[in-house]
């Protein structure tokens, strides 16, 4: 056999949910795939995913490359909506790669290259005339640090909205997001002070309220909380929480506990010899922690690597 | 209000992924204009060699070039001797070297390795004001202080204007050139190094003279080239200073009048040697200037591989 | 005094040598940085005692009226209008054109060959000696173009120290681009802002003190500089301005100060040396409230993100 069935790429899928959409199997790596997850689907693989959601976004053998190094190579998993799924893995195993790939964020990188295909909603985001403009106001982002604009807590939440030549009543969008982003209640006294001016954990909330200022319908956290002290970082997964209810939300965290606290679905990523991110193992977060498929999985959640 | 709602509603998504029409204009439009403008800067230098080549081409064709090696530098009368206005401007730089080099990474030593903050503070800004004087206002310095004060009083008989004086004045402009990059050069010594030779019981100087300054030798290797380049293209201290504005024998004499490259130029440009049309000694201008080009060109070069060589090393 | 400091151990004694070269060295570079404090105190201090008693016996009459071959009659009024307009000019020309390119090389620029030669490019225009930018000026702008420009004219002036301080305007501009967070600009296009909308909207706002400072400085240097001019067509001694309008002078005879003060320098009567002494005033109080207008504006914003 070929030594891409020895990798765990290829197990990415093993939920069986096969898409809605008809696909052709581009590459050897996606027909290997499917010709395994055909042969022997996995235990309890089809309980991962209600099969007659259409995914949120579905990442088919993605590859990321800086420069001539590969990044992160075949990646394919689906991300179930109004869920939250996990990226772990060792730190560079391409997870904010992966996810920055997700809403064309590594297009502003110079020297990057994508391979595959991100389908949303049926359309693929990296197809020749889809603006990346466009993509990032649907699929929107929290980054590792927080990151407000230096402007005043309601002119960072009314950003989006203006560029986007939002028409209605601002005020009502930057209080309904900043609700939702359970930030209201310590701000609205002080719409007009400096986005800077609050503690990490507020601003982080702020960022998240910026974010769902423009109604996304994904949102993208890479380690939201890694800057935050513990109590701002279970405020954060509260609101992740709330927020699932209209948002899909995938999130990078190297946080375990994080992970199984606060996820829907877990994908576990490593990298093989050549440094390139792939997936060992995507499943529901329970399964993942309680009933790995695979040993490396374990010795990871066990943390006895990474 | 469901999120995502008015989103959602596109009629085709396809077509809402391809953006408006409109931005995409605005923003091709934008970038033209912008690689419009980054543009001009290439057609600047290009015109600068075109008027340089053509002039001196000009030049060349029209006089005989045995009057490129006379006694001294009188265009009017058509005696071009280059040797004298290089002779001229490599004095002129060496005086303002030697005045300018030790003073300069001396007190990048004292910034870089003694100064507080505070002084630090304080003091570049002077400096700066320094380098901001207008060379002209310099030249001035240097005709009515410098030379009547330090120049006659070394030399009495000394005329008013000659070249000590006037690189002298020069020096002084280079002072804050060779100060920054030297002084960047040694505060990019990794403060590691510095520990290390404290930590063995090595003294401020001995830490400043045998670690900090040998680590930044590219840095200011790369000062004193650039300030070389500084010295030659300076025009206005030595057009005011140097005196020779009708020309100048050749002379390596720091206490005659004497002419360089860049105050030949000037004197060429105006007073007695106003050019009017197309005459060689008109001609001549861009002779020169095609000669000041090339080898300040160079000199920036030599200077840019050691600056980036500072860099490359840590 | 002697049996005490014989009876130090030897290590106190060594160290005291070595103290006593450390604090000569000290000396030596606090002397080295002194010296430029120093020239610049002279300088000044030279130039006021000079120039002041003109101010004093003149008054106004010094800043109104033109230059003149009687040293009793002559004023800079020409070369402050003609450093004026110079200014007005830079800022119309080489501000906007520079801060685009900045703008284009920073924000825009895909990193290709031809990028690499605009800024290769840009570096040495920043190192070509001023008086080469005069020789541009005298051969495109004075001579070439000469139809358009008026030939020797104030627009030929404004035009050659526009290009001279191009470069400058643009590598510090672009530096202050630079320093902008790029945490800042992620999170803009992470809301959907194009690449324009986050150049206007987050970058600039940000990068503006800093481009500010640089072009001001750059103004300054601008303001300072004559030879170029010289070459570029600036007049040397009297030139009458008779009635013309503002629009005519724009085409023809100027002088900027510094040139003015070559002028003045260069003259055999001793009353010039005064003269060209207050005009130095004149132009130092210019350029050198630029200067300090820039480092001020520096000193305040300088951001630490
Ligand atoms: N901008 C970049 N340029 C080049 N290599 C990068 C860049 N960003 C990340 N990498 C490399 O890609 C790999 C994956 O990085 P990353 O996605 O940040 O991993 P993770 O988020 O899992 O820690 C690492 O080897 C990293 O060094
Ligand atoms: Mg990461």
């Amino acid at each position: 056999m070929p030594s891409t069935l020895t990798e765990p790429t290829d197990r990415v899928d093993g939920s069986g949910n096969l898409p809605t959409a008809p696909r052709t199997p581009a590459t050897a790596g996606v027909a290997l795939r499917m010709e395994r997850t055909a042969a022997q689907p996995l235990a309890g693989g089809d309980a991962d995913t209600d099969p007659a959601a259409e995914p949120a976004v579905d990442l088919r053998d993605v590859s990321v490359y800086y420069g001539s190094f590969r990044a992160v190579k075949n990646i394919t998993f689906d991300v179930p909506p109004n869920a939250i799924t996990s990226l772990i893995g060792p730190s560079g195993s391409g997870k904010s790669t992966l996810l920055r790939a997700v809403n064309r964020m590594n297009d502003l990188i110079p020297g990057t290259r994508f391979e595959g295909e991100v389908l949303y909603h049926g359309e693929n985001l990296y197809a020749e005339q889809v603006d990346p403009v466009e993509v990032r106001r649907r699929i929107g982002m929290v980054f590792q640090k927080p990151n407000p604009f230096p402007k005043s807590i309601y002119d960072n939440v009314a950003f989006g909205p203006r560029i986007n030549g939002f028409r209605g009543k601002l005020d009502e969008v930057v209080e309904s997001s900043l609700r939702r982003a359970a930030l209201w209640d310590e701000v609205k006294d002080k719409l007009k002070q400096s986005g800077l001016a609050l503690s990490g954990g507020q601003q982080q909330r702020l960022c998240i309220a910026r974010a769902i200022a423009v109604q996304p319908e994904i949102i993208l956290m890479d380690e939201p909380a890694s800057a935050l002290d513990p109590r701002s970082t279970l405020q954060i997964e509260e609101l992740m929480s709330e927020l699932k209810k209209n948002y899909t939300i995938i999130i990078v965290t190297h946080n375990m506990q994080q992970a199984a606290r606060a996820s829907d679905y877990t994908v576990f990523m490593n990298m093989g010899e050549d440094r390139a991110g792939y997936i060992v193992e995507r499943s529901r977060t329970t399964d993942i922690f309680t009933n790995p498929k695979h040993q490396m999985t374990e010795d990871y959640v066990s943390g006895r690597f990474g | 209000m469901q999120p995502g709602a008015s989103l959602r509603r596109d009629p085709s998504l396809a077509t809402a992924l391809r953006g408006t029409a409109a931005r995409h204009r605005r923003e091709r439009v934008i970038g033209a204009v912008l690689l419009g403008a980054a543009l001009l800067t290439v057609v600047v230098s290009a015109l600068i060699i075109l008027s340089l080549f053509g002039g001196a081409v000009d030049f060349i064709r029209q006089i005989d070039l045995g009057t490129l090696f006379a006694d001294g530098w009188y265009p009017r009368r058509g005696e071009f001797d280059l040797k004298t206005l290089v002779a001229g401007s490599l004095l002129v730089t060496g005086i303002a070297l030697l005045l300018a080099v030790p003073v300069g990474l001396l007190s990048a030593i004292y910034l870089s390795e003694y100064a507080s903050r505070r002084v630090r503070r304080i003091v570049k800004p002077i400096l700066e004001v320094l380098a901001g004087i207008p060379s002209v206002v310099l030249g001035f310095f240097a005709l009515t202080f410098i030379s009547p004060v330090f120049v006659q009083r070394l030399n009495p008989g000394t005329s008013d204007f000659n070249l000590l004086a006037a690189g002298l004045g020069v020096g002084i402009l280079t002072i804050p050139l060779i100060a920054s990059v030297s002084e960047d050069s040694m505060r990019a010594v990794p403060a590691a190094l510095r520990e290390a030779s404290y930590g063995l019981g090595a003294r401020r100087l001995t830490t400043s003279v045998k670690i900090v300054v040998p680590a930044a030798t590219s840095g200011i290797v790369a000062a004193v080239i650039l300030g070389i380049s500084r010295a030659i293209g300076e025009t206005m201290v030595v057009a005011v200073a140097a005196g020779g504005s009708g020309g100048a024998q050749f002379t390596v004499d720091p206490f005659h009048q004497g002419q360089t490259i860049t105050a030949a130029m000037a004197s060429l440009a105006t007073g007695t040697d106003r050019v009017a049309g197309a005459t060689s000694a008109f001609q001549s201008l861009f002779f020169l200037g095609l000669m000041l080009f090339i080898m300040t060109f160079v000199l920036n070069q030599l200077g840019d591989i050691f600056v980036r060589r500072t860099r490359q090393q840590y | 005094m002697t049996t005490a400091s014989r009876a130090l151990p030897r290590s106190l004694h060594r160290t005291g040598g070595a103290d006593w070269r450390g604090l000569l060295f000290h000396g030596l570079l606090l002397v080295s940085l002194v010296f430029s404090l120093l020239i610049l105190f002279t300088l000044i201090t030279d130039v006021l005692m000079r120039g002041l008693p003109v101010f004093q016996e003149r008054g106004a009459d010094f800043l109104t009226r033109p230059t003149s071959s009687s040293p009793a009659r002559s004023g800079v009024a020409q070369g402050i209008f003609g450093t004026l307009m110079m200014a007005i000019f830079v800022s119309v020309v080489a501000f906007p054109l520079g801060i685009m390119t900045a703008i284009y090389l920073e924000e825009y620029a895909p990193d290709n060959r031809l990028t690499r030669l605009i800024n290769v490019n840009i570096r040495n225009l920043a190192g070509v000696p001023s008086v080469v930018y005069g020789l541009l000026g005298l051969s495109i702008f004075v001579l070439a173009l000469g139809p358009l420009t008026g030939g020797k004219s104030m627009i030929a002036g404004g035009l050659t120290l526009s290009a001279l301080v191009l470069p400058i305007v643009i590598i510090t501009s672009a530096e202050a681009i630079r320093a902008v967070p790029h945490s800042l600009r992620e999170a803009g296009y992470g809301v959907g802002a194009s690449r324009w909308e986050v150049t206007r909207l987050l970058v600039l706002p940000n990068a503006a003190p800093g481009i500010l400072t640089g072009t001001v400085l750059s103004l300054s240097r601008a303001l300072g500089e004559t030879a170029p001019l010289l070459l570029a067509g600036a007049v040397l001694g009297g030139f009458s301005t008779g009635s013309r309008g503002l629009r005519e002078q724009l085409f023809s005879d100027y002088t900027v100060l510094p040139v003015t003060i070559f002028d003045w320098s260069r003259r055999a009567q001793a009353e010039f040396r005064d003269l060209t002494a207050a005009a130095i005033i004149v132009l130092l109080v210019i350029t050198l409230f630029a200067n300090a207008v820039a480092i001020i504006l520096r000193n305040r914003y300088e951001r630490s993100w």
